[in-house]
């Protein structure tokens, strides 16, 4: 069941990757598209926990980090992912997240990781852009995330509970 | 489905029992943060010798060519929304016409597609010939999202095709940018328009040089910033803007067309002229591009010749 569960896991990242830089591109709005990868771990966190959530954005973060065409220095995704990771894994103390709870977990993460993302941009200058340019594609990606989550977000937390092992704790 | 309202069951894993557990140890967040961290430093310190290069390599042997075939299973459906754009005036049309357009656009889409590719392979043996160089064609199949502010593309030609780091892009229109990581199959460009992009230019007309930077910005301001070094010289609005450099080595070859002067400012602050370069190269809608290679590279896929042959 682990391994079912890594290997689901793992493949949804790496769809999430090709098809955020293959497919979205096209219907991006002002270049910005929504994040997939960052949804897969606020779906991860969300069944699984916060430690799952870290451990899982750190790699899907990573991934994302070296896949091309990514050129900004390795890591900044890793600890942005990782950091939604950690939020959407505390969300998950409520005991039954509704759709809204889990549209408004969508919308924090992304908020939580574009901006942690920009800034650690910001501080190494990497590339140096204005703060304004940063504004705007962290508030298009909000909106972006909360529009596909219903699409993407909702159909892999029910494939992900569907895999969680039965009333190991009584 | 007859669902009032969506209800996610939770896990029978929620008992109080977890609850207490759910926080992660700080150990794994603080040593997770510090590995991003360290990532980070190694990858700032190294430079273009960095550690994390070939792992960059690696992940590109195996994305890279998913992307390529996501672009192409995706790409026939891309002229569908152009159509239904430029035929706005049809909406008021009647149902049933508006009907039975659907399913005609739907069989003209794709050869709309291959229409327009075949225009932009024309234009880049138009290119070939006129700039007397050897371009290996590639299209576009992945771009970076803004959320990265950095302008990058995946294009489907790798070291396979005989490409290597730091060989200009060109498209029919002009200069794309430059080849930052190649995979056997894929490659990596750096488009002119990423704000840490620098490009050394020339202004057609005075002849005089200058460096181009980008802005970040892919669309409408999707504009080039050249500092003149002679502060003394105004560029005219209109004037044409070149690639300078050397004839043969890297990054940039000389002569490629940039783009158009469109405004000039001048500050008594500033000690050089800016002006702002409207480039010829729509960069949200780059589809096949060509890469300047040395005559008689070996190649896994046909090379356009100087002399509009190929080869």
């Amino acid at each position: 069941m682990t391994a079912t569960r890594t290997a689901v896991t793992a493949g949804a990242v790496l769809v999430a990757i090709v098809l955020q830089a293959a497919l979205f591109p096209h219907v991006a709005w002002r270049g910005v598209v929504p994040n997939l990868v960052l949804l897969v771990v606020v779906a991860g966190a969300l069944t699984r926990g916060a430690q799952f959530g870290v451990v899982l954005g750190f790699c899907a973060g990573l991934a994302l980090d070296l896949a091309p065409p990514a050129e900004h220095l390795a890591g900044r995704w890793a600890l942005a992912l990782m950091a939604v990771g950690y939020v959407a894994g505390m969300v998950r103390r409520e005991a039954r997240p509704t759709l809204p709870t889990v549209v408004v977990t969508a919308a924090v993460c992304s908020f939580v990781g574009t901006s942690v993302f920009a800034i650690l941009g910001l501080v190494l200058s990497d590339p140096a852009v204005p703060v304004s340019q940063l504004l705007t594609a962290v508030g298009i990606g909000v909106v972006w995330d909360v529009l596909v989550t219903p699409l993407v977000l909702l159909p892999l937390l029910l494939l992900l509970v569907r895999l969680e092992p039965q009333r190991r704790f009584a | 489905m007859a669902r009032r309202s969506f209800r996610w069951r939770p896990p029978a894993s929620f008992s109080a029992r977890e609850q207490g557990e759910r926080r992660p140890p700080t150990a794994l967040v603080v040593a997770l943060a510090l590995a991003g961290a360290s990532l980070i430093t190694l990858d700032h310190v190294g430079g273009d010798s960095s550690p994390v290069a070939p792992a960059r390599a690696v992940v590109g042997e195996v994305v890279g060519p998913l992307e390529t075939g996501a672009s192409t299973v995706v790409r026939p459906f891309l002229a569908i929304p152009d159509f239904f754009t430029t035929r706005g005036s049809l909406r008021s049309d009647v149902e049933a016409l508006e009907a039975e357009n659907a399913e005609l656009r739907g069989q003209l889409s794709a050869s709309d597609v291959d229409r327009a590719r075949l225009a932009e392979y024309d234009g880049l043996v138009a290119t070939a010939e006129q700039q007397g160089v050897s371009l290996v064609p590639a299209r576009v199949v992945a771009h970076g999202p803004a959320q990265t502010f950095s302008r990058t593309v995946t294009i489907d030609a790798g070291s396979r095709a005989g490409l290597t780091a730091d060989m200009t892009v060109v498209s029919s229109d002009g200069l794309v940018g430059r080849i930052l990581d190649v995979t056997t199959s894929t490659a990596t460009v750096l488009l002119v328009v990423d704000a840490d992009s620098t490009v050394g230019a020339r202004v057609g007309r005075s002849m005089e040089v200058g460096f181009l930077s980008g802005r970040g910005h892919l669309d409408d301001p999707g504009r080039l910033d050249l500092e003149l070094v002679d502060r003394s010289v105004v560029p005219a609005e209109g004037d044409v803007v070149l690639t300078w450099g050397s004839e043969e080595s890297g990054p940039y070859r000389a002569g490629i067309p940039i783009g158009t002067v469109k405004e000039i400012f001048s500050t008594p602050r500033d000690t050089t002229q800016r002006a702002v370069i409207e480039p010829f190269v729509d960069f949200s809608t780059l589809d096949v591009v060509g890469v300047i290679v040395p005559d008689g590279t070996a190649s896994d896929r046909t090379t356009i010749e100087a002399d509009g042959g190929v080869g």
